[in-house]
């Protein structure tokens, strides 16, 4: 299962890294990275494969929003299909 | 591979436009629960809904955490009680209603329809016990809902049944005189009725379906403002087709919820009912989308045609998005339940009259009325007469879901909490109807040619 973790915040040093060390932690690959700083705001959106994962997506959500609110920015965990249903015939 | 714009389109849509599945609906089959003790009757039907049902409620919240999409409401819907309980001897089905209730308190759903009946032609015993259990039904439970087709355009309209309705609404009303008359915000009145539409008052499990389905209704009146707010000034070309691509997107979302819960809840996909369900919340308002199409005010002339396109606009998108489409699918237009047509009413823009010409062009009927609690049963007879004729006439649904507030007149507030929301009570045409609604039996079907 592919799901899309997006993250909106005031940036600052180590977004990316304390993410991506979640990710790790529990086997998560990340599959895309596109990133982009606009008028000091950090917008991030990741697409990973949970496939190995060692840990259920509810699980993941909840480690990320608890980790996001540590760094002070907002991280959501979806599964990528709303997305892809929205805009894909 | 996703686009960033793509995805932060979709959670500024869920976010910041008040995107949200309105309901999921479950409906289930009574049928074989009939039994000639109302006791027995009450238990096959509780035992049946929670068993169904019990895993409703926490299927709808892990898709919801799952995709990120708000799903507001988890709802049942039975076949309607009128026939399920019609072999009870009994002269009341309050006990039936008391069992829905209860019912839908162990599965932790906040309504469940089908205290219901089919009386368009003519009333059976099961329909006379029905209708006359409505008002201590609706005042002693909580969470059921009421529904009564009265009229359709193969059958016409039942005039008795409509004469009776205006008493039963009163009575409803007086019995829940310390509440606002909250009974009657869960109780409607149609012609024409669907028989899959997953939303409430008017829902229940049509006679035509299987055992069970999953129905789902979606909303985002937020989002096709918003989307609009990208084409101002631009001819109706742009217009309709901005509404058409939000549609769409908004309908994909329902369908996606829809496969998932039918997948889970092992329950066949149903339909999917393109609705755009306003709230009282700001940003999620029917009633703002017209005007930003141009119209100062809800209400003022221009209304009923920008509520056509929209209704139009709405359906056409919606259709490709979804594998099977039914329910009630169009704009809703309750007054309580939308924060602008509140302020339209309290300006003065939005009046009854008004309301019932956009019910011809949009999706259901004069929905959430409140109106004076002095108001009589003739009157609310007559104002049902009339929606009816619209729906039997234009060969659509329409509905009345009207609240007389005791103690209450033109210009009071009246508050019916959560998304019942709020409303001024609404000027009502004094000049009675009384010998019209007197006069009882059928209004023929209509001709179906010469079309003028």
């Amino acid at each position: 299962m592919r799901i899309v973790i997006t993250i909106i915040g005031q940036d600052r040093v180590g977004i990316v890294a304390r993410v991506s060390n979640v990710l790790a932690e529990h086997n998560v690959n990340i599959l895309d990275i596109n990133q982009n700083i606009m008028n000091g705001f950090f917008n991030m959106v990741m697409i990973a494969d949970m496939g190995g994962a060692s840990m259920a997506l509810k699980e993941l959500q909840q480690l990320l929003k608890d980790e996001g609110q540590n760094i002070g920015v907002e991280i959501k965990v979806q599964h990528e299909d709303i997305f892809k249903i929205m805009h894909r015939i | 591979m996703l686009s960033v714009q793509d995805i932060l389109e979709t959670n500024r849509m869920i976010e910041e436009n008040k995107l949200d599945v309105r309901t999921i609906t479950m409906g289930i089959s009574l049928r074989d629960c009939a039994h000639p003790e109302v006791k027995t009757f009450c238990n096959n039907i509780y035992d049946k809904i929670t068993r169904t049902a019990e895993h409703l409620v926490a299927t709808g919240e892990d898709i919801e955490a799952e995709y990120g999409i708000p799903i507001i409401n988890k709802r049942i819907s039975v076949t309607p009680i009128a026939i399920a309980a019609e072999s009870c001897r009994t002269d009341s089905f309050l006990p039936v209603a008391e069992a829905m209730d209860a019912a839908a308190k162990a599965v932790g759903v906040n309504f469940i329809g089908g205290f219901s009946a089919l009386v368009e032609k003519g009333f059976t015993k099961g329909d006379r016990v029905l209708i006359s259990s409505i008002p201590e039904a609706l005042a002693k439970t909580e969470r059921v809902c009421s529904s009564i087709n009265l009229a359709s355009t193969k059958a016409g309209i039942n005039m008795d049944c409509v004469q009776e309705m205006g008493e039963i609404i009163k009575k409803a009303a007086e019995l829940t005189a310390d509440s606002d008359a909250i009974a009657c915000a869960k109780l409607v009145v149609f012609a024409n009725v669907p028989e899959d539409n997953p939303f409430m008052a008017g829902a229940f499990h049509g006679v035509g379906e299987g055992e069970n389905t999953i129905n789902v209704g979606v909303s985002g009146p937020g989002v096709v403002k918003r989307a609009l707010e990208d084409v101002k000034g631009q001819n109706f070309g742009a217009v309709a087709e901005t509404i058409k691509r939000t549609a769409f997107k908004i309908t994909r979302v329902g369908q996606l919820v829809a496969q998932e819960a039918s997948r889970r809840l092992g329950v066949p996909f149903g339909i999917i009912d393109l609705s755009l369900a306003p709230t009282p919340a700001v940003g999620d308002s029917v009633a703002h989308i017209l005007e930003e199409m141009g119209i100062e005010s809800c209400g003022a002339p221009g209304t009923t045609a920008a509520l056509a396109l929209l209704n139009d606009a709405v359906k056409k998108g919606g259709l490709m998005a979804s594998s099977f489409v039914g329910g009630l699918s169009g704009a809703f237009i309750p007054v309580s339940e939308d924060a602008g047509m509140i302020a339209a009413v309290e300006c003065g823009s939005l009046t009854l009259e008004k309301l019932e010409a956009m019910t011809c062009v949009c999706s259901v009927g004069l929905d959430m009325i409140a109106v004076p609690g002095d108001i009589s049963a003739a009157t609310i007879s007559a104002i049902i007469a009339d929606e009816a004729a619209i729906g039997m006439i234009n060969n659509k649904t329409t509905a009345v879901r009207i609240i007389p507030v005791p103690g209450k007149k033109v210009g009071d507030q009246v508050n019916f909490g959560g998304l019942l929301g709020h409303s001024p009570i609404l000027q009502v045409n004094k000049f009675k109807p009384d010998a019209f609604i007197a006069r009882g039996g059928r209004i023929p079907a209509p001709l179906r040619s010469l079309t003028n």
